[in-house]
């Protein structure tokens, strides 16, 4: 997938968990990474984060690091 | 195995429609003590203990009407003879269905009947089939008195002068005929049309002598009337005056099986009925807990495509997309197709291959096709058309109730004292539900639109609804939540059932979001374009008028943030304590006949059937020990993302299981790039589809009428679907995949799907005790059906919700990024038309094209004059996605700056408009919002062309080898 376009997809699903109430937003993106990318995503998406992250938002980014790394 | 007959219910006629009070009425007919609900008639009573009344006005699906005097008894101490249809029972009557008196009375009611019909019985369409030949036999009538001077049926009187009573018979409509002569206006047309189907496009012009069925006004026909062709009025025509064309051509059926339709999630109920192994006509099967007797024109007429010409019936393989097909035999197409596959794996990786399961196959073909990737592929890429429709419902739903499904049955709309319809237009997606509900509203419950355009539920022959909230496209949270922000701030809540059913805390917090001053109607008016006090008006009744249901479509879905506002939806109901309760509830009306079971059969790539996630090491053990292999615990690619795989390269091969993604999907030239990037496509489908312009591998599939298996409509209903011919492929949907399965070493070895029902019923908690047993003698069961819900489950989340207290989740509206501006100024929404399905690969092979033989596009007057576009000119519609060129017409139905179109017509490709935004939760389409620019064109665009050149090349079958 276009990087642009996998970028938009993790900043779409921060953009709802940040305007939920409690502390826990990071842990409920990477959640829902989790749950719903296939492997392949989410190794781009760590790729993504660990060459700079151009363009991920903020709660994106905190997220990563709780994001899985494919075996 | 064949099912000649079902066991329950009969289908007898009993004249007037069932009370429903519970108190008991005991009275004698004829002798015979008979005890019914107070209410019903003394036609019904008698009908119910046996004894037949003659009739022709009445029928059970209609009020009683008192016309035709040929029911008239005698009751003791009273005076005359009383019409037994209009004539309630009281306790302790005593009636006699028979004597002299009313013999006589029958008799002279029949000869008057008779001395205007023509005696043409033998050559008539009905014979056999005719309530008015059964009546005349019934009374006894043996010659007729009267010779009649002016007459409805002779064309010309005894001097040769034509009669000015005899009207042609009028055959424009392409199902059925009406012919004038042959009626005896006992009215049960105009009142089935009233009555059952709400749309009030039949009436009796004329009196006395002169009155006649009449569609529409004085030069109208019934094709250019209001008239929706759901044949209620040819079921309910006693004669041969409403007949279809089908009998006329075939004759009477001999037998009848009772199936469930194959088009829209309303998942009507039919008796296919046959002679011989050729199907003469569908009938809406009256005990058919979905539809309750009615259809629409695609149920009932709709079904030629299932022995069109253009069905492919034997398989087909090509090493590449520019070569023409070349027919094989199964084992040579399984063999090919099975190396191909494998060889991808071995070359690219195991998760290199997917599947598409099919949203209009069954439950038992679906599981197998999502075993197959998961069991043999041995990787979870399987995904739905449910992606993109109601993904979004899955994922909404789950988070706020614990459960991906509709709350209620179709029954308890005759319970609501408010609808609240959004993203949806019921008349054209889900007509026979539609029908249903505008008989709720004619009887007085309020209604509440929500939608861009002025669909026919906004305003149409006696309906209204009290709201019309015409939003822009894309601001459905803002809407929503300014909904829920007059029903908190305006104290309007069920704050005992909030307490009682959902979390409180999550509430507090919840009220505290949707109370500030931005959720406000006044606050979102400049956003959504709805005045503010409209809003309020709509929230007010919606939160007060009593039971409050809301049904909700594509609409809602298929946006950006089309998972927040099924949130938000879920949040209104629990906020007014409208879920758990008969009459109430929320209602995804889904778009497809099987698109529910597609889900509850572990479609999606991350859940395995039943909802449970594939991470879940007790739902994986499961599975690992009824299938003796290893579940991955990665989620799978869902369609979009393996589309983005394919032209990453790493994506190489899928099995596509009655779907036309290529149409379907959005953003159509990325879905061709995608396709064109696999090495191995297998498209199984009736047709070449558009999908199968990319195939290597055509596997030909079975229609509905040719397989056993079972749909799960909206409400949750698994109905049984009976095989009542041969497949003409050879073989059914099922079997053709436990083929392939097989081809790559499964070595699975169903005979029956009664056997893949008991392994979804064995492996999946809320099918535990549903079984093909269980369906012949319930005729449905609605899901959960298990030891703690035997009977099934009508109405959901009664005492609590599935996943214990209910979730107020707050819901923040973003702005979708697309947005109009210079280029594209115009807002673009997509839906569908009564008289097509979906893609339209089964319709457009049917009649039903003379209602809508190419998609068109809906601008209002303001945008048309500006640019220049009259009614019916060609304009080229665009967006940053693409191009196409359709007809336009010009309608106050759109608002200004908001254009319409369907997605029916494959060579208008609506998708190639489409854009590869989606919902941020399920990455379902945003089909609802495109910006676009409108302009006059001379024809059709390159890209049009390009695509009708590819599909014309990649359809070429070779002559088949010696």
């Amino acid at each position: 997938m276009k990087t642009e376009k996998m970028v938009y997809m993790a900043n779409q699903i921060a953009t709802f968990f940040v305007s939920q109430p409690g502390t826990d937003q990071a842990d409920r993106v990477a959640a829902h990474i989790n749950d719903f990318w296939e492997p392949r995503m989410r190794e781009q998406f760590l790729t993504h984060v660990t060459a700079g992250g151009e363009g991920l938002s903020e709660l994106s980014l905190k997220a990563a690091a709780l994001v899985r790394q494919p075996a | 195995m064949k099912d000649f007959i079902i066991p329950w219910g009969d289908d007898r006629d009993l004249g007037t429609p069932a009370s429903k009070s519970t108190k008991s009425v005991t009275l004698n007919i004829d002798g015979f003590d008979v005890t019914v609900p107070e209410g019903t008639s003394v036609m019904r009573a008698s009908a119910l203990a046996g004894i037949d009344i003659p009739k022709l006005c009445a029928s059970d699906n209609l009020e009683a009407f008192g016309s035709c005097r040929l029911c008239v008894v005698e009751i003791e101490g009273r005076r005359g003879t009383p019409a037994s249809c209009t004539t309630p029972v009281t306790p302790g009557m005593v009636v006699h269905t028979q004597s002299k008196k009313v013999q006589k009375i029958r008799k002279g009611v029949m000869e008057l009947y008779i001395s205007d019909h023509p005696l043409d019985c033998l050559t008539c369409a009905a014979n056999g089939d005719c309530e008015l030949q059964d009546m005349a036999g019934a009374v006894g009538l043996r010659d007729v008195r009267y010779e009649a001077v002016d007459t409805h049926f002779k064309a010309k009187n005894t001097s040769g002068e034509s009669n000015p009573q005899w009207l042609p018979k009028d055959d424009s409509n392409p199902y059925f005929t009406y012919d004038p002569a042959k009626c005896i206006v006992c009215s049960r047309c105009v009142r089935a049309c009233e009555e059952v189907q709400g749309t009030f496009a039949l009436t009796i012009s004329g009196r006395g002598f002169d009155s006649r069925v009449s569609a529409g006004s004085l030069n109208d026909t019934f094709l250019s009337s209001d008239c929706v062709s759901c044949g209620a009025c040819v079921q309910a025509c006693p004669t041969a005056t409403l007949q279809e064309k089908s009998v006329i051509e075939m004759g009477t059926p001999t037998r009848s099986v009772i199936t469930t339709c194959a088009y829209c999630g309303v998942g009507c109920s039919f008796k296919a009925e046959m002679r011989g192994d050729e199907l003469v006509r569908m009938t809406p099967y009256k005990h058919g807990k979905a539809n309750r007797g009615h259809s629409c024109v695609k149920g009932r007429f709709a079904y030629g495509y299932a022995t069109h010409q253009d069905r492919i019936l034997n398989p087909m393989i090509r090493d590449t997309i520019d070569q023409p097909w070349r027919e094989v035999s199964w084992a040579e197409a399984m063999s090919f197709a099975a190396t191909k596959m494998r060889g991808l794996q071995e070359k690219y990786g195991q998760k290199s291959i997917g599947v598409i399961t099919s949203s209009r196959c069954t439950n038992e073909e679906t599981f197998l096709v999502q075993k197959l990737t998961r069991a043999v592929f041995g990787n979870n890429n399987t995904d739905t058309c449910a992606r993109v429709c109601h993904s979004p419902t899955g994922y909404g739903l789950g988070q706020t109730y614990g459960t991906s499904a509709g709350t209620q049955d179709f029954d308890s709309v005759e319970e609501t004292d408010c609808a609240l319809i959004i993203g949806a237009n019921p008349t054209d997606g889900h007509p026979v539900f539609a029908s249903r509900l505008k008989k709720r509203i004619r009887q007085g419950a309020k209604l509440i639109v929500i939608d861009p355009r002025r669909t026919d539920m906004v305003k149409s022959n006696h309906i209204q609804a009290d709201h019309h909230l015409p939003l822009r496209p894309g601001t459905n949270v803002a809407i929503v939540t300014a909904l829920a922000h007059v029903i908190v701030t305006e104290g309007l809540i069920d704050a005992d059932y909030i307490r009682n059913r959902c979390d409180w805390d999550e509430y507090l917090a919840y009220a505290e979001f949707v109370s500030d001053p931005r959720h406000s109607p006044e606050a979102v008016e400049l956003l959504t374009g709805v005045p503010a006090a409209d809003v309020r008006a709509a929230a007010r009744t919606y939160a007060t008028a009593g039971k409050s249901a809301i049904y909700y479509g594509l609409g809602v879905t298929e946006h950006s943030q089309g998972s927040t506002t099924v949130i938000g939806i879920a949040n209104l109901a629990m906020l007014t304590g409208n879920v758990g309760i008969n009459g109430a509830g929320v209602n995804p009306l889904r778009g497809q006949n099987n698109v529910q079971g597609s889900c509850d059969m572990g479609s999606f790539p991350h859940e395995l059937p039943g909802y449970r996630h594939v991470k879940n090491a007790d739902v994986r053990e499961i599975f690992e020990k009824a299938w003796n292999v290893t579940i991955d615990p990665e989620p799978g690619l869902r369609i979009p993302n393996m589309l983005d795989a394919a032209v990453d390269g790493t994506f190489k091969g899928l099995y596509c299981q009655g779907e036309d993604i290529l149409q379907s999907d959005p953003d159509t030239k990325h879905v061709a790039a995608g396709l064109a990037a696999m090495e191995c496509v297998i498209v199984h489908d009736l047709f070449l589809n558009e999908t199968a312009n990319y195939a290597h591998v055509f596997l030909p599939g079975s229609s509905f009428l040719e397989k056993d298996g079972t749909f799960t409509n909206a409400e949750r209903r698994i109905n049984r679907v009976r095989k009542v011919m041969a497949p003409k492929n050879g073989y059914a949907d099922w079997e053709v995949t436990q083929m392939l399965a097989n081809a790559m070493g499964a070595g699975w070895t169903y005979t029956h799907p009664s056997q893949i029902m008991d392994e979804i019923a064995a492996t999946t908690p809320s099918f535990a005790n549903v079984s093909y047993d269980l369906l012949e003698e319930r005729g449905s069961i609605q899901w959960p059906c298990n030891d703690a819900n035997p009977d099934g489950t009508p109405l959901m989340h009664v005492d609590g919700f599935v996943r214990g207290k209910g979730r107020l989740i707050v819901t923040e509206y973003v702005a979708t990024d697309e947005k109009t501006g210079p280029r594209f100024p115009l807002l673009l929404t997509t839906g569908r038309i009564l008289s097509q399905y979906n893609v339209g690969a089964q319709t457009r092979r049917t009649a039903n094209v003379v209602w809508h033989d190419q998609d068109v596009l809906e601008i209002h007057p303001h945008d048309a004059e500006v640019r220049g576009v009259k009614e019916g000119d060609f304009v080229k519609l665009a967006s940053r996605s693409g191009e196409t060129t359709l007809r336009a017409t010009i309608t106050d139905r759109v608002s200004p700056g908001v254009v319409y179109t369907t997605f029916h017509h494959p060579d208008t490709q609506a998708n190639v408009i489409t854009t590869d935004f989606s919902d941020w939760a399920t990455n379902c389409p945003e089909y609802k919002v495109t910006a676009v620019q409108v302009s006059p064109s001379n024809g059709p665009t390159d890209w049009q062309e390009d695509y009708a050149a590819q599909a014309a090349a990649s359809r070429r079958i070779l002559p088949a080898a010696e």
